[in-house]
């Protein structure tokens, strides 16, 4: 840290030496010599690590699976691995976007299943009820949710927290405590939208590449998107620039909430059937997938392409682990654990580095 | 940056608008501090004049055999959320605590006891590391042992769930001392301790000055790493004493399902017995209220033949008004 | 697409008629006012400055005109009509831009990006267009001087090039008003010149500038028109031109040049003085400096000695304080105390070493408000008042009693909350913590400020007796009376520097208030002016008047 202050003592006497030609404009000194240059490579490989190091790990992990295991590289192993994804992807773009703007949903595990139950239910009156029932009901957990948070100042850990309680309580009862399951007919154009397959790969998938390109384009290409990363990034200072803090939270978690419903009614069509029981602890897989993204959850910060790389390496290290075949599911789970303590880690430190050089 | 200067007279109209402030202030700071007890207490009552058997014994320690580990792991949170920090990893912990106990009880029950504690207290340390000496959020330090303790603990036992057959080990789980179970015991002391460390020594009023106002903490010249990591320390040590007692309780260490949801029942114990999320106070006998009116809504909407669906629905409603109330002085924070 | 600054407003038109008119606004916090009456007239293509100590109500005021705080009385006439502002956003929409002190923008995203938050061009789908973006944000930054890559994060640039970003932001929105709070604590000599010239383009296209700052060489040098606050009200307001800048100091610190006497309002005694070149120095600080806070300064204290640090706000009086008590982190200079040199960076080595801090905030670093008195006076003792790490509420309550009698300190009793009492008791209790860890050496931050004047009276009085006790005090006092009284010395300071030394009978408002304004003929030693670095703007130096009184003399 010490080299740092370098440029700028000595740029102190020189603007003294330049004194007599300082009605001369040079801006390019003022270009470099204020800026903290002496930050240097390391840092940049750090900051290069924490935003691609998913996707280099995920591909590390999936070049050495190929080479080691005969069936993983396999179309069907990698369908199926996709397909695995897709439910937790869609709800990970959600959290990404709440966790850019500063806040948490621990709810999306809840919302997935009463998401289901009512896509299973809706089902019925056709495939259209099917998707939009589902997505009202979660869209509207979520703006709740989003109003308590951005208009009322609650915490998001606690609100969502009884949001987590309340949909799986909610889902419960319109199964009448889970001994009603409703059955989506097999050949309804609902079903189909679950198990059918384009390609030989699951319609899920598509949604979820579908939901991660418009996610990323609402994040990087619009006004709204662009506010989220203020918010997290700094409250005050959105708030002092004019930006409608409270109405940009509260989407957030509209989006989420709508997210986690859709991807409860392609689990539905795809298993046929509404369980309430579906996703426990899901909020926490996708918060761990959005955090070995790269995405801070301080906020203001994280990237969707990150967050897929994220949910994808979840699910490769589990099939990783199925291929070996002697190991179980446990495994996957500290290494998950320790590969999320990692990546904390990492980011904490940076965070440090940079804080001390601003302080 | 204003620091507003004080008239030596307040306008009349202004002295009366801080005065309304200030009663209003109180007001919701009663309800702060004792609605949790005053609602137990109307559960209570109506659940005397209302519910069949609920003053039987059996119910009474049914009841309180049950809400026994939410409590212990419910009393290091809150010692956690003191300090303005949060622990994910109890329930995980509970669970490699527990899966402990089969392993080592060849060594017999105490150094079994013993290795299952340390567990508890190793994950209490490096989650307290990584918050306070690397400054990882806590939100994230203990979820990262939340995923991965799990795993551990389901490694040890081969993804097995194991029978223990010691009733030695067992009678801990079973077992009563002058009728009242030991579970409850254990729970009543620990609360008395944490209650006394945090009331009456140094260490406790560090926490609180801690979590209230960090800075002047530090300007002070307290400890502030070493505290924090304590806090840690001790909510992995309580953990680790509920899964031991939950394992003994079921005779079983079940790596897969114990503990599963018990950090945010422990939360939902301490967020409704009046702590706030924001640091610089511990209710620790608020704590215990919280968890035991938790539980006793659970059973009395179970007694009266409400589904489960809805226990949980009023649970969410109870956490929604528990954190209204604390909002005027919390604010937006995680 | 042209350049976004609103080339096309006359700015004859309508010169005299204000674009801004501010009308008895008033505005209280928890039964505090924090503004009292508050008038002010922006003049289009004019530069207003608008001065006042901390405290006086320049935050409060623009925030007010901002839109983040609603006036409780008053009217805000912009451009010909009364306006209300719900919210910052509306007064940005009206062409109201600020600048704040802090600097307000996002750090972790690129810098063209907090250029043009909540106003990104667009493409035709309705998309952010960057390439757009991007060039604007280049060329905009390009008229302030700055030519950085704005595609980099905000935060990988320098403090005073992100300020510069934050006026850029500011000048390119199509703003009628734009207010600058303290924009240049975080510039550069070089950069403030470029700033300068950004104003001179403003006004030059009749856009009104609020600026406050607390540097006078900046005032003089752009401002046509002053007002200046105290205590929430306006004492003065005109042209700058014909305030002389002593007179501006004096309406500031609310003194009468004319009646400059030592009055003897405080209750201190009229200081003997222990000898500041004793032998043995308790306190000796050497070359302490902190990268745009302090550089290179040296204090030192006696036993039994107050030493007073003068200076503006601002002036890093705070900051050496909070250096000496370990509460940052030094980049060069040693602190020793009675010979032994301390660790630098910890703040328990420095109590260790019987330093104590009364910090000029109380609220942010001082009080925990949820503990009771005795658990705030005991805060920092309690290892020594209990036994085996249990406390002992009865060592802990004989040690308050006697803290609580000797302070006065006024609480239903030991076990009343801290935040209930008011603020002159929150302060004792504040004293009281750190007395009663027995230091040698008290380093007191505007000890009196916001308490009431009996509190204070009793305030100054203890120092004095601690002094006598021989403890060394370092006082920072806002008010002149309380420093000039209080102190055996005084060490002025200024933009981060020591300036000058008062001792003995030269330690006299005019002398000090001469130190402080800066002025090279009141300064035997003066430092490189700032000013000195841009020969482009002009320095109404000849116009300055002379101060009547000259340091050394005697009264």
């Amino acid at each position: 840290m010490t080299s740092l202050e370098k440029p700028n003592g000595g740029n102190r006497s020189a603007a003294g030496a330049a004194a007599e030609t300082a009605h001369i404009s040079r801006p390019a000194d003022v270009a470099d010599s204020p800026e903290r240059v002496g930050s240097g490579a390391g840092e940049r490989v750090a900051r290069f690590l924490q935003r691609q190091g998913a996707p280099i790990l995920l591909a590390l992990v999936v070049l050495v699976a190929s080479f080691a295991f005969p069936g993983f590289a396999t179309f069907d192993n990698v369908a199926s691995i996709l397909f695995q994804a897709s439910g937790l992807g869609i709800i990970a773009v959600g959290m990404t976007l709440v966790i850019i703007s500063g806040g948490i949903d621990l709810s999306v595990g809840s919302v997935y299943a009463l998401g289901g139950v009512l896509a299973a239910w809706a089902s019925r009156y056709g495939v259209l009820p099917a998707f939009a029932v589902p997505l009202a009901v979660c869209g509207l957990i979520g703006l709740v949710q989003g109003t308590f948070i951005g208009r009322f100042g609650m915490p998001p850990f606690i609100v969502t927290l009884a949001g987590l309680l309340g949909a799986r309580g909610l889902a419960l009862a319109l199964t009448d405590e889970g001994k009603t399951v409703y059955k989506v007919g097999w050949n309804d154009t609902f079903a189909q939208l679950g198990h059918g397959k384009v390609f030989g790969i699951y319609l899920p998938v598509y949604f979820m590449v579908a939901v991660f390109v418009v996610g990323w384009i609402y994040l990087q290409r619009t006004k709204s998107g662009q506010a989220l990363f203020a918010v997290g990034g700094s409250e005050s200072a959105s708030t002092l620039m004019g930006l409608p803090v409270a109405r940009i939270k509260i989407t957030s978690y509209l989006i989420c909430g709508l997210l986690a419903g859709l991807a409860g009614a392609l689990n539905a069509a795809y298993t046929i059937s509404g369980v309430p029981t579906q996703g426990v602890g899901w909020e926490l897989d996708a918060i761990a997938s959005v955090v070995i993204g790269g995405t801070l959850l301080v906020g203001g910060a994280g990237s969707l392409i990150g967050t897929l790389a994220g949910v994808l390496l979840l699910k490769v290290i589990l099939n990783v682990i199925n291929q070996i075949g002697t190991l179980n599911t446990s495994v996957q789970m500290v290494v998950s654990g320790a590969f999320l303590a990692v990546v904390v880690v990492v980011q904490a430190l940076l965070t440090r580095a940079q804080n001390l050089r601003d302080g | 940056m204003t620091a507003p200067t004080v008239p030596e007279q307040l306008p009349d109209r202004a002295a009366d608008a801080v005065r309304e402030r200030q009663s209003r202030a109180r007001r919701i700071g009663w309800i702060r501090d004792y609605g949790v007890y005053v609602a137990l207490l109307v559960l209570i009552i109506f659940n005397i004049a209302a519910t069949p058997n609920f003053v039987a014994l059996d119910n009474l320690r049914v009841q309180l055999v049950q809400v026994a580990p939410v409590m212990i792991v419910a009393l290091g949170v809150a010692m956690v959320i003191g300090t303005e920090g949060i622990d994910l990893s109890v329930g995980a912990v509970m669970a490699l605590a527990g899966a402990l106990i089969p392993l080592y009880l060849g060594y017999g029950v105490p150094v079994a006891i013993a290795v299952a504690l340390l567990g508890g207290i190793a994950s209490g340390l490096f989650a307290g590391v990584l918050v306070a000496s690397i400054g990882v959020q806590p939100i994230v330090a203990t979820l990262a042992l939340l995923v991965g303790l799990r795993g551990v603990a389901q490694l040890l036992l081969g993804g097995q769930f194991r029978q223990i057959s010691s009733p030695e080990f067992n009678n801990l789980g079973t077992g009563s001392v002058l009728g009242v179970p030991i579970v409850v015991l254990v729970a009543a002391v620990l609360a008395v301790i944490v209650g006394f460390l945090m009331r009456r020594t140094v260490f406790g009023r560090r926490v609180v000055a801690i979590g209230g106002n960090p800075d002047a903490a530090r300007l002070a010249g307290l400890p502030v790493r070493r505290t924090l990591i304590t806090v840690y320390l001790l909510s992995g040590l309580l953990a680790a004493i509920a899964g031991v007692l939950l394992t003994a309780y079921q005779k079983a260490a079940t790596p897969s399902t114990q503990g599963l949801l018990m950090e945010l029942s422990a939360i939902t114990a301490v967020v409704v017995g009046g702590t706030p999320l924001t640091g610089g106070r511990v209710r620790v006998l608020g704590t215990v209220a919280g968890a035991l009116l938790m539980q006793i809504v659970t059973a009395t909407l179970i007694k009266h033949d409400l589904p489960e669906s809805s226990t949980q629905m009023v649970q969410a409603a109870i956490i929604i008004l528990a954190v209204y109330v604390q909002r005027d002085r919390g604010g937006a924070r995680r | 697409m042209s350049s976004t600054q609103p080339q096309e407003v006359s700015a004859a038109a309508n010169v005299n008629r204000p674009v801004l008119s501010v009308r008895h606004i008033a505005k209280t916090f928890g039964g505090i006012a924090a503004l009292a009456d508050v008038s002010l007239e922006l003049l289009p293509g004019q530069v207003h400055a608008l001065v006042g100590e901390n405290g006086a109500g320049k935050s409060t005021l623009i925030k007010v005109l901002t839109g983040v705080y609603r006036a409780d009385a008053g009217t805000i006439e912009y451009d010909g009509a009364e306006v209300r502002f719900a919210r910052p956003l509306d007064a940005q929409l009206a062409g109201i831009s600020t600048i704040y002190q802090e600097i307000n923008l996002v750090p972790l995203i690129s810098v063209a990006r907090n250029v043009f938050l909540g106003r990104e061009p667009r493409n035709r789908l309705g998309l952010v267009d960057f390439r757009t973006m991007n060039a604007q944000a280049r060329r905009l930054l390009a008229q302030v001087g700055v030519t950085v890559d704005v595609r980099r994060p905000l935060r990988s640039l320098g403090t005073g090039t992100q300020q510069m970003v934050a006026i850029a932001r500011a000048v390119s929105t199509e703003a009628k008003v734009v207010i600058m709070d303290e924009p240049t604590s975080s510039l550069e000599p070089r950069e403030v010149a470029k700033l300068f010239g950004v104003i001179e383009q403003l006004t030059a296209s009749g856009i009104a500038v609020l600026y406050v700052s607390h540097k006078l060489d900046e005032l003089y040098r752009i401002a046509q028109q002053v007002t200046v606050l105290r205590d929430g009200a306006v004492v003065h307001t005109g042209k700058i031109s014909e305030l002389p800048r002593l007179q501006l100091i004096s309406h500031m610190l609310g003194r009468d040049i004319a009646q400059v006497q030592r009055q003897g309002v405080t209750a201190f005694d009229d200081r003997s003085g222990a000898d500041p070149d004793a032998a043995e120095q308790l306190l000796d600080a050497r070359g302490l400096s902190k990268r745009h806070q302090i550089s290179d300064i040296d204090l030192s204290v006696a036993p039994g000695e107050i030493v007073g640090l003068g200076g503006l706000l601002g002036a890093g009086r705070s900051e050496t304080v909070r250096a000496i008590a370990g509460a940052t982190k030094l980049d060069a200079g040693e602190v020793r105390v009675r010979g032994r040199k301390i660790r630098n960076g910890s703040t328990a080595v420095a109590i260790g070493a019987g330093i104590a801090l009364l910090t000029e905030d109380r609220k942010a670093d001082g009080i925990i408000p949820g503990l009771s008195v005795r658990e705030n006076i005991v805060l920092a003792a309690m290892p020594r008042l209990s036994k085996g790490g249990v406390v002992s509420t009865a060592r802990q309550r004989a040690v308050v009693d006697i803290f609580m009698k000797r302070l006065r300190i006024k609480a239903s009793s030991p076990e009343q909350k801290v935040s209930e009492l008011s603020g002159g008791n929150q302060q004792k209790v504040l004293l009281a913590r750190w007395l009663c860890l027995s230091p040698q050496l008290l380093l007191l931050d505007e000890p009196t400020r916001g308490i009431d004047v009996g509190a204070k009276a009793e305030v100054q009085a203890l120092v004095a007796e601690l002094a006598a006790e021989g403890l060394g005090v370092v006082l920072i006092s806002s008010e002149l009376e309380e420093l000039i009284e209080g102190s055996d010395r005084i060490v002025a300071l200024r933009d981060g520097r020591v300036v000058g030394e008062l001792r003995g009978d030269a330690v006299t408002e005019n002398a000090l208030l001469t130190l402080l304004s800066g002025e090279p003929a009141a300064n035997p030693d003066p430092p490189p002016e700032p000013a000195a670095d841009v020969p482009d703007a002009a320095v109404p130096a000849a116009d300055l008047p002379v101060p009547a009184e000259r340091t050394k003399e005697q009264r």
